[in-house]
């Protein structure tokens, strides 16, 4: 049962995102396409969480998008291309928020998407909202952390991704969820 | 800990606003544009050392423009590729590579090239509502979960407060314009009333996402990664690296030796790579694991032989012309095992805080201790930072103890594997003192290879293992978990300390070596088995030993009872095979040599003898080895089941990329596993079969 649900996953995902990266590296037209529109969802889908903000994500994405085929020559495939991937667009946003000194603009990013959210009031919104408020508050270490563990990256991979420890990846997530439940008891 | 997130993750998934399309396609057009332009400089930079990108990027521009049609992306991109014109030209001057300017993040600015055409673009989508992926715009979206709320609330609260009773959470509520539904209070209170206005909860404990109950937030919306995200592979695995065992050529190397090999850890991690999609890595295929993986219907020994030895003859699948040897070993099962002392010498390093670890490593000992009975005694050493003596010797029927034991175990800080190891083996002598007369001790060590014993020279490590197993102490070692997998260090270990090395990934696997196998396993029938083949030269023109590459021995090691080999464990199976050329047949790849000394035509025609195996194996506690000699004739019926073996042998010399086996192809393979399937009870079979299928879709 096991391997005939992963069965279905494997045939979906054809052709690997290494193989896609070397081909790419190699000229590969068709697979660089392939692979740019998978890099594009898979940033915007953390870089998302990480802000909170729509705008920045877009934005985000588009800079590494435009700066693959150049980064791409520097894949030696030592890594997984998502860890890779991972890694650069931690430090894309983190170079992006030091030139915004933004610190404070990445939280904001989640206000004021908060309050367009609250625009449209409904049940919905205030599920999610609850979330983006939470994590709001939570400092860049932590939500920079939890946004990794969130797309399903493992611990192991994060300490990688983020070059601290495994265990201060652990204790970041389970200071997060200490943080995020402190909040919701408050609210309680 | 990161499945309590799991559902967290969908509600943002499911949540969040999805990417515009039209920045999302003029980031893609973008990103082509450069990719073509570093293509162009490229080939230009080939063909004269003068520097032309200038004639590049109009070609590139132009070359885009051809490629769109859409009138909103042709917008968009013109003026992102204005500005990227922009950009290019100081760069020039400074004759830079232009790809590495190109990027609009290093506009000072901080505004991609897109944004001042693409911001209006977005909104009016957002006013006439064009963008279907929006949630925030989504009318039926936002009333979905209402209606869940209308629909079965009660039935469903229930449930969400069974969850959150069953995990010892507390769920979470989200805080709600209606005073509805308010934190904890689901699982306390008798569910309430439905309410149009109850509040969807969140549970950081449980992770149940729940709209007032259980319903998880998966919405197929605006997932933003539609591929699947193959998980990332850290690369600090190391697999042993041996070649593929030659063609000999009888005449000249007429005798083949190794040592037997009863582990099975190479055919989990090959089934854990390929259901992960991925191929495994060459050196974790080791053929004669994959194929002594599997049971053969093979005769049980008579008398007081500790196994019996089978021999068939077959034609080869792979190539015409070319047979198959068969050489099958049967380990007797004794009537009653011998009472064991246990000695469980468990990583709890933090790189074992992973659900395919730690926890897996608890649920399979768990198993394992309904196989165990009131003569064996089991203790637990951690190592982790400090070494410690986690549970005392303690009787395997005292369950709540030892249950208690395993639960206080925590994953946390580093390997210090040297202080455990020598714990271990202290506790081991201390019980094999203390406890019964002709029990088995073994230490058997749980890790996932981060095994930095202290002991910095591996060889030492191994000299320690050696003394302590000569000493009567046996070692055998459980992998767990991939990814600092240190498979090498794993099978050497096992190896020297008469043990096997399994790699449990499942639950079913742990099932399969500690409860089905546990006898096998930690009960040793034959130590110290080496088999030696003499081919007949009349006969056999060339010969190929299919596996074994790591347990290859030397000719003169074979008599010799010095030196170590592998060892049989109750009822085990061993299986190794050869294909072999016969004199005269066409598929021969090696020519006879001209000037060779005279052409040997020895006793062989009339005994009709292939070759001549030669067993040695040495009874545990005894030092001097006996011997077993058995004629391969080459009239010998097929082996039961052998065909299973083949197709098994035959998979692995695909996945090691052999060219031994001509065009023998995974449809092949398949077919013929399929026809030999046979019984399978366990299913273990047909998993193969799919993991056969698996690798002809990942290969093409």
């Amino acid at each position: 049962m096991r391997i005939g649900l992963r069965l279905t996953h494997v045939m979906r995902m054809e052709v690997s995102d290494e193989s896609l990266a070397r081909a790419a590296a190699d000229g590969d037209r068709q697979s660089f396409a392939l692979l740019v529109g998978r890099v594009y969802d898979r940033v915007y889908g953390y870089a998302v969480k990480l802000t909170g903000s729509r705008t920045e994500a877009e934005d985000l994405a588009q800079d590494i998008c435009a700066a693959l085929p150049a980064k791409l020559k520097s894949y030696r495939g030592e890594a997984k291309l998502t860890t890779w991937l991972y890694r650069i667009t931690v430090n894309a946003a983190r170079d992006r928020f030091r030139r915004h000194s933004t610190h404070a603009r990445a939280a904001d990013g989640w206000g004021d998407w908060e309050l367009a959210r609250r625009a449209e009031i409904s049940e919905t919104a205030e599920r999610i909202d609850w979330l983006m408020e939470a994590m709001k508050r939570l400092t860049v270490d932590l939500r920079e952390t939890l946004a990794l563990v969130l797309d399903g990256v493992t611990h192991a991979e994060a300490a990688q991704i983020l070059e601290v420890s495994e265990g201060t990846v652990s204790w970041r997530i389970s200071e997060a969820k200490k943080k995020l439940k402190a909040m919701q008891e408050a609210e309680a | 800990m990161s499945d309590d997130l799991d559902d967290l993750k969908r509600a943002f998934d499911a949540g969040l606003p999805g990417p515009d399309p039209d920045k999302r396609a003029a980031a893609i057009a973008l990103a082509m544009k450069n990719f073509d332009r570093a293509q162009e400089t490229a080939d230009l930079a080939r063909q004269t050392s003068e520097p032309t990108e200038k004639a590049g990027i109009f070609r590139g521009a132009k070359l885009m423009f051809a490629k769109i049609s859409n009138r909103g992306l042709l917008t968009a991109t013109t003026a992102i590729a204005a500005v990227a014109m922009v950009a290019l030209i100081p760069v020039l001057q400074d004759s830079q590579p232009p790809e590495v300017t190109l990027i609009p993040a290093n506009k000072p600015e901080g505004k991609p090239a897109a944004d001042p055409v693409a911001q209006p673009d977005a909104k009016l989508d957002d006013s006439v509502a064009l963008a279907p992926k929006q949630p925030p715009l989504e009318p039926e979206v936002l009333a979905e979960p209402l209606d869940l709320a209308f629909d079965a609330p009660v039935v469903m609260n229930r449930r969400a407060a069974d969850a959150g009773a069953a995990k010892v959470g507390r769920p979470m509520v989200a805080p709600s314009p209606q005073p509805m539904a308010p934190a904890g209070a689901s699982q306390m209170r008798a569910p309430a009333p439905a309410s149009p206005g109850a509040a969807p909860s969140v549970s950081l404990e449980t992770g149940v996402f729940n709209f007032e109950g259980g319903v998880p937030a998966t919405r197929p919306l605006p997932i933003p990664v539609p591929d699947q995200i193959v998980r990332p592979d850290p690369d600090t695995e190391a697999f042993p690296d041996a070649e593929d065992n030659p063609i000999k050529v009888t005449a000249e190397a007429p005798v083949s030796t190794f040592s037997i090999d009863v582990d099975t850890a190479s055919w989990s991690m090959i089934r854990n790579s390929l259901s992960r999609g991925m191929l495994p890595p060459e050196g974790a295929v080791r053929i004669e694991e994959m194929v002594n993986y599997f049971s053969y219907d093979y005769p049980a020994p008579e008398g007081d032989a500790p196994f019996a030895t089978h021999v068939g003859v077959s034609d080869s699948p792979w190539m015409d012309g070319t047979q198959i040897v068969h050489i099958g070993l049967q380990g007797m099962l004794p009537d009653e095992r011998p009472p064991m002392n246990l000695v469980f010498l468990i990583d709890t390093s933090g790189s074992m805080n992973n659900p395919t670890k730690l926890p897996l490593l608890k649920q399979s000992f768990r198993l394992m201790l309904g196989q165990l009975g009131e003569n064996d005694t089991i203790a637990i050493v951690t190592y982790a930072g400090s070494a410690g003596l986690a549970l005392e010797p303690t009787k395997a029927t005292e369950r709540d103890t030892i249950l208690a034991a395993l639960e206080s175990m925590h994953a946390g800080g580093s390997t210090a594997g040297q202080a455990g190891l020598q714990q271990a083996y202290a506790t081991a002598a201390k019980m094999a003192k203390d406890g019964e007369e002709g029990a088995v001790s073994r230490v058997i060590l749980a890790t996932d290879g981060d095994f930095n014993v202290g002991i910095s020279d591996p060889d030492a490590l191994k000299e320690f293992i050696a003394d302590k197993r000569d000493e009567g102490t046996y070692l055998s070692v459980l992998g767990f978990g991939r990814g600092n997998l240190d498979d090498a260090t794993m099978q050497a270990l096992a190896q020297t300390g008469n043990g096997i090395a399994s790699y449990i990934d499942t639950l079913a696997e742990a099932q399969k070596v500690l409860v089905d196998q546990l006898t096998g396993a930690l009960v040793p029938i034959a130590n110290d088995v080496k088999i030696q083949v003499e081919w007949n030269p009349a006969l056999v023109a060339e010969y190929r030993l299919i596996g074994y590459e790591t347990r290859a021995l030397k000719r003169e090691d074979f008599n010799n009872d010095k030196v170590d080999a592998g060892e049989i464990g109750a009822g085990h199976q061993v299986t190794a095979i050869y294909a072999i050329t016969p004199v005269g047949s066409p598929a021969r790849m090696t020519d006879p040599l001209r000037y060779a000394a005279g052409d040997a035509q020895p006793v062989a025609d009339e005994t009709g003898e292939l070759g001549f195996l030669r067993l040695r194996y040495k009874t545990p506690g005894e030092d001097t080895s006996k011997l077993i000699e058995t004629p391969i004739n080459a009239d010998a019926a097929p082996l039961a089941e052998g065909n299973w073996a083949l197709a098994i042998a035959g998979f692995g010399q695909i996945l090691r990329g052999s060219d031994l086996i001509g065009d023998w192809s995974m449809g092949d393979a398949i077919a013929l596993a399929q026809a030999s399937k046979g019984d399978d009870p366990f299913g273990y079979r047909q998993e193969a079969i799919t993991l056969m299928r698996l690798t002809e879709s990942l290969k093409n």
